[in-house]
């Protein structure tokens, strides 16, 4: 017994060191190695300033091209991918306007996953502000799209989405996607404002023309399976009553009060008769034959004394 | 004793507390139910009125229905209905005990016992090829004390003996792409010709020893000029063909292994002829039918090939085939539709000038034209021929003509319902009080001593049936007028013949029946189809004097690029008020939650290029749809190419009534491993009383709820073929739901090893969907709940004092949900056809699905079966709730059959209609019958059933007063005694 608490005393040191070691280890490793098996990725907050492309190169950088561009890490089961945001004003033609960035994970059966997507968004040039202007001054549609297929855009077709511009204006853009992906294909894509969004809205333009951007991406989820208990059942009536969840136990109040309170009522009630009683007994009513018992037992010499 | 008489008592306290709330008592069925059986179109139809006893018709239907009939009053003997893929291709009476069918394209031989319909034996006939089949059941051919059936199909000619289906001889033809015209038996002999074509230019002849399966002889011929699809055959050697350009009549004749072509152009039979000629089957003695245009001609056909016309007819026209009448003596028939009547002419083979019979009968004009017509003869009192013939007229009706009168007639259009509304009667008029004029008071108190009888157990089994007889007259259920309950209504109902029945909701009768101009075949609309049914003007409560109307959607053929039709049609006279050809197709229709100002609802039509049009077409209509313009959305499902797509409408409009529209979002499913299988949404009028769900622990969930919740299931397209066709593996479901005006994919969830068909049913914030699990070997239904969590933080007393709440607050699809999905799968027994959900006016009694299972039947399923919540030990305030402990399957309650004892055959779908009164709900379910009933999800907890004894409510009550007197009287006498002593 002895020796087993020290082997876990050992085995608390050494995963406490451990945890202390590992942030700094993975530090200064290149980040691609970060294996995360998270389906869900991390929200994550990027406004346009924090990007990696400076707004002043922004005119001498050529347009994300639409391909991806693929840059394989030192380990072959995960790639990087990109994929290009585009955006368009009511019914114009649509431009670029972002580019996603994500891992391609490729499990031991062939199937490949996206994980890790980051996102960095263009600035608005000036034209595009005015289109937005007058979207917001319209009530009309700011429309984005993203390949079906990141892998081979547009795939089948791209996946469009669009929101009222009213919604999209706060202190600063906010925007918020979820992006339904398969695998390598995005089916759909949730796009709007993270603030409700109410008809009519004031048309109101944001202070500061930057994107605050969040993105999620989502992979199907796993319905739970058909409770298969007969198994269950059978343990149960093998191990007993034990087994059985024993409802909460409620207060005495909880249980008993419906009884409680008529009871404390009739008590009363029976106190005050009870005090009543004398009184009438003294004030010399007669024939007060059915007297309660106390009263009787007190009365007699009363009653004696007038006969 | 008194054991047993507790123990009794307890056993009676189990069973009402077991029996559910739906189940009938044997005698109330047919008191708020009614069950109508039909067949469909007849196809073909075979008499069996030799031997004296019941004299019977047997009909094969486009239903898939074989039918045996009476001939005297058309009722059904017996009937089946195979399956959908299942066509009945040939039908015949073998040995006058048997009736033989050929089904799914002459695969399927099956014979059934003549008096009961029962199967008798059945054989799967195997081939190499798909081809069209035929069926011979020639009366003196026998093989070894055998009567032999000749069946060809599958590119195989197969000999089967009549007593018990085995196969005497099997033939290959090898032409895969043979297409058999005829096969006929050469007058009383061993010999079997095939006739028929390969391809459009080849005709071949294939004789046979019909004894032992030897190929005597094979003839192969090209023909000059082609062939168009049409042959009739004159004798037992010639075919008369018409030319693939429909202007030439070429006759065939195949005699002693000589094929000789003889051609007549249809310009010499006819002169001023133009367009195509169409020869119309059939088999007669040297003569033939052609149709061209709107006349028809009668041609007689010589030996050496010469063609004349004896007759033309300038009416639509249908001919019988040949009747033996005697040794050698054959007739036939044939009937021409005229406006207000028809005329039936039966003549004697190929003496044209001999009428046997000539008669006309009226014709309801709501019957159309005649489409066929089968002949039977049968001798006279006097001895000479008389002939009876079964028309089957152009809205599917079928109808027995003998003597000049119509014995009886079937409306069998109501077996292919396509769609179903329902209309409000027209209200009771003042100052004719009903009950007065009903019944005096002493035959109400008669009444009701019956009825006291009846539940005191004193009545008779003579006062039962009076009682019974009372019930259904009492209830006053077949009145033409509107009803407190609003349990009598109109049923409108579309069929696939284009004809629109009204039927009463209490006994089912069709009030009237219109044969829709719009929905008949015409020169402009060759295949009118009609597509769904919308109530167009619905007259408020003040408006009381103003009919209602329907507006019927059809387009004129199969295709979504096909011209829409409209029409209007008044729903208590049927009579059609306007019709409108419009000049764009229909793929979808939007009614809009608008009405004009004449209280017409707005609808909202959009074309197969992406048009919207607005109808009615009135400047006031489009004034208010203006105005609501950019709150307009839509979407569609494109199964081909597994994109859904949202659109809004542009602003301007490209003309008067017409408006372009965009896309504005898009969902793409990865064609190599989602295919889309089903999509399915909320009633638009579905009522939903409370938006919140206080659970146990006293805490509240907010109902997701919106009209545009679009539920989608897709499964891998290698799962999307039969059942066993994929492995648990390579299937799989994924059920999305979907907001349809923004596109969000609000949950998205994958069934591993689950394969289609799916059956869902969306309802207030719930889906459930019923599909196979390959894993399990069983099918299983699952729910999904979804709840709105942006409300979940009202709960605070406080928050709502002090008015810091959103519950106010607009709701919008742009604004992001917040919502939380449970869900939970249950087993369950069977395959289903259709799900559906009770509906009640205020949406506040608990829902119970409706399950057409596979046996045709409807099964009635509480809602707390399929609770995501269930757990395997609820906590005693979730019992409280209601929350029914946790197990694997759903449970199939006999008494929980909403059609008890009855089949609702070919069952396809499932209608539910709120009535006045909460508590219940009208279902009508549909397939070749018809089947209504009145349903309380959780008991009449609003009403006094229909058999409440007021009598003996009534009796207590005077029993108590005057028990109340008596003891009264009795105390005042007792106080004064008192007083006195």
């Amino acid at each position: 017994m002895k020796m087993r608490k020290g082997e876990l005393l050992v085995l608390f040191t050494l995963c406490f060191v451990l945890s202390l070691i590992a942030p700094s280890h993975s530090g200064f490793q290149s980040d691609e190695l970060l294996v995360d098996n998270d389906e869900v990725g991390l929200p994550q907050t990027q406004s346009q300033q924090s990007s990696s492309v400076p707004k002043s190169d922004q005119t001498t950088v050529t347009p994300p091209s639409p391909t991806p561009r693929r840059k394989f890490s030192d380990s072959d089961s995960d790639s990087k991918i990109q994929f290009t945001l585009e955006h368009a004003f009511g019914d114009s033609d649509f431009a670029p306007a972002g580019t996603f960035s994500a891992r391609l994970k490729t499990s031991a059966h062939g199937g490949q996953t996206l994980t890790k997507l980051r996102f960095s968004r263009n600035a608005l040039t000036d034209a595009e502000k005015e289109n937005f202007k007058n979207l917001v001054d319209g009530d009309d549609f700011y429309k984005i799209r993203l390949p079906s297929n990141v892998l081979s855009p547009p795939g089948k077709d791209f996946v469009v989405t669009s929101v009222r511009a009213r919604c999209l204006p706060r202190e600063t853009l906010d925007e918020h996607f979820v992006i339904h992906a398969d695998g390598v294909n995005i089916l759909g894509v949730n796009y709007g404002a993270p603030a409700p969004c109410s008809y009519p809205h004031p048309a109101k333009l944001p202070s500061k023309w930057s994107f605050n951007s969040y993105t999620i991406l989502k992979n199907t989820e796993q319905a739970p399976r058909t409770p298969l208990f007969i198994q269950d059942v059978l343990k149960n009536g093998e191990e007993g009553e034990g087994e059985v969840v024993a409802p909460p136990e409620r207060s005495f109040w909880a249980k008993y009060w419906m009884y409680v309170i008529p009871l404390g009522l009739i008590v009363m009630n029976a106190v005050t008769q009870a005090m009543n009683m004398p009184e009438e007994q003294a004030s010399g009513q007669p024939g007060g034959a059915p007297a309660a018992p106390g009263a009787v037992q007190r009365a007699p010499s009363s009653a004696a004394r007038r006969r | 004793m008194a054991t047993m008489l507790r123990v009794f008592l307890l056993l009676l306290s189990l069973l009402s507390i077991t029996a559910p709330a739906f189940s009938l008592y044997e005698d109330q069925v047919g008191l708020a139910d009614w069950h109508q059986k039909y067949i469909g179109k007849v196809k073909d139809a075979v008499f069996h009125t030799q031997k004296t006893g019941r004299k019977r018709v047997v009909v094969s239907t486009e239903e898939n229905v074989i039918a045996s009939l009476d001939l005297r009053h058309g009722e059904i003997f017996w009937r089946h209905v195979l399956g959908p893929n299942d066509a009945i291709d040939g039908i015949d009476i073998a040995m006058s005990k048997y009736v033989i069918t050929l089904s799914s394209e002459g695969s399927i031989l099956r014979a059934w016992n003549l008096p009961d319909g029962q199967m008798v034996w059945e054989s799967f006939l195997q081939g190499p090829y798909s081809s069209k089949s035929s069926l011979l059941v020639p009366a003196s051919l026998r093989v070894d004390k055998d009567n032999v059936i000749l069946a060809f199909g599958k590119g195989c000619i197969h000999a089967i003996s009549a007593i018990h289906g085995d196969t005497l001889w099997k033939k290959d033809l090898e032409a895969d792409s043979f297409e058999i015209q005829y096969m006929i038996q050469a007058s009383d002999s061993d010999v079997i010709h095939l006739v028929g074509f390969v391809g459009s230019s080849e005709f071949d002849s294939y004789t046979f020893d019909a004894k032992s399966g030897e190929l005597l002889k094979h003839d192969s011929a090209a023909i000059p000029g082609g062939y168009s699809g049409q042959a009739a055959l004159v004798s037992s050697n010639t075919l008369v063909v018409m030319d693939s350009a429909g202007s030439t009549v070429t006759t065939i004749s195949f005699h002693d292994g000589k094929v000789t072509f003889n051609q007549t152009p249809v310009s010499t039979l006819i002169e001023d002829f133009v367009g195509k000629a169409i020869i119309l089957a059939s088999k007669l003695e040297g003569l033939f039918s052609v149709k061209t245009g709107t006349l028809t001609l009668f041609v007689r056909a010589t030996v050496e090939g010469k063609l004349e016309v004896v007759n033309k007819v300038d009416y639509a026209t249908a001919v019988s085939d040949l009747l033996a009448i005697s040794e050698d003596r054959q007739a036939f028939a044939f009937v021409h539709s005229r406006s207000n009547d028809i005329d039936l002419t039966v003549k004697l083979g190929a003496d044209w000038n001999h009428d046997l019979l000539k008669e006309s009968v009226k014709m309801d004009q709501e019957r159309g034209s005649v489409k066929k017509v089968f002949i039977n003869n049968y001798i006279r009192t006097d001895r000479s021929h008389g002939f009876r013939a079964l028309i089957v007229m152009e809205d599917h009706s079928l109808l027995l003509v003998q003597q000049g009168a119509i014995v009886w007639s079937r409306e069998d259009a109501l077996a292919s319902v396509i769609d179903v509304k329902t209309s409000e009667l027209p209200v009771e008029k003042k100052g004719v009080s009903v009950a007065k004029v009903e019944e005096t008071l002493f035959e109400w108190l008669q009444g009701h001593v019956l009825k006291l009888k009846g539940t005191l157990m004193l009545a008779s089994p003579d006062d039962m049936a009076a009682i019974q007889a009372l019930r259904l007259k009492a209830s006053g259920k077949s009145k033409m007028t509107r009803d407190h309950n609003g349990f009598r209504k109109l049923l409108i109902v579309l069929t696939k013949a284009g004809k629109i029945f009204a039927l009463h909701t209490g006994d089912g009768r069709i009030i009237w029946s219109r044969l829709l101009n719009s929905l008949r075949q015409s020169a402009t609309c060759e295949a009118p189809t009609g597509l769904n049914l919308f109530p167009w003007h619905v007259p408020h409560h003040h408006a009381l004097d103003e009919n209602p109307s329907v507006l019927v959607v059809s387009r004129c053929g199969p295709s979504d690029d096909a011209l829409g039709l409209l029409s209007f049609v008044d729903t208590y006279t049927g009579k059609e008020l306007s019709s409108a050809s419009l000049d764009h197709s229909v793929v979808q229709v939007i009614p809009l939650p608008f009405m004009d100002s004449t209280e017409q609802r707005l609808h909202l039509l959009i074309d197969a290029s992406g048009q919207a049009h607005l109808y009615p077409k009135t400047s006031y209509a489009l004034s208010i749809f203006r105005s609501e313009l950019s709150n307009v959305y839509w979407y569609s499902v494109e199964v081909e190419t597994g994109i859904i797509k949202g659109y809004a409408l542009k602003e301007k409009a490209s003309d008067n009534y017409s408006f372009d529209t965009r896309s504005i979002w898009s969902i793409v499913f990865p064609s190599e491993s989602e295919k889309i299988i089903k999509s399915s949404t909320r009633k638009s009028n579905e009522v939903v009383h409370t938006q919140a769900k206080v659970i146990a622990d006293q805490d509240a969930m907010f109902k997701y709820i919106s009209k545009n919740l679009l539920f989608v299931a897709t499964v891998a397209p290698k799962a999307s073929g039969d059942m066993g066709s994929s492995t648990p593996e390579e299937s799989w479901l994924i059920v999305y739901l979907i907001d349809t005006i923004t596109g969000r994919i609000l949950q998205r969830m994958t069934h591993h090893g689950a394969q289609g068909p799916v059956e869902a049913v969306v309802s207030e914030n719930w889906v459930i969907y019923h599909y196979f699990n390959l894993r399990a070997h069983r099918y299983e239904m699952s729910v999904i709940e979804i709840y709105d969590q942006s409300r979940a933080d009202n709960k605070d007393v406080w928050k709502l004092i002090l008015g810091k709440h959103n519950l106010t607050s607009p709701v919008s699809s742009y604004s992001r949900p917040e919502v939380m999905t449970r869900s939970q799968s249950y087993f369950f027994t069977h395959s289903v056809k259709s799900i559906a959900v009770t509906s009640t006016a205020k949406g506040i009694t608990s829902k119970q699905l409706l399950i057409g299972t596979v046996g045709d039947q409807v099964l009635a399923l509480d809602k707390r079966f399929l609770d995501p919540r269930r757990s395997v030990n609820p906590t005693q305030a979730e019992k409280e709730e209601g929350i029914i402990p946790l197990t694997d399957s759903l449970p199939i309650i006999p008494q929980s059959y909403v059609t008890h004892a009855l089949k609702v055959e070919g069952l396809r779908g499932i209608e539910t209609v709120p009535a006045k009164l909460e508590s219940t709900t009208l279902i009508f379910a549909y397939g070749v019958d018809l089947f209504f009933t009145r349903f309380a999800p959780s008991r009449t907890y609003d009403s006094l059933t229909e058999d409440f004894s007021y009598a003996l409510l009534l009796l207590t009550i005077v029993a108590l007063v005057a028990a109340i007197f008596i003891t009264w009287i009795l105390s005042e006498k007792k106080e004064l005694r008192d007083k006195w002593r």
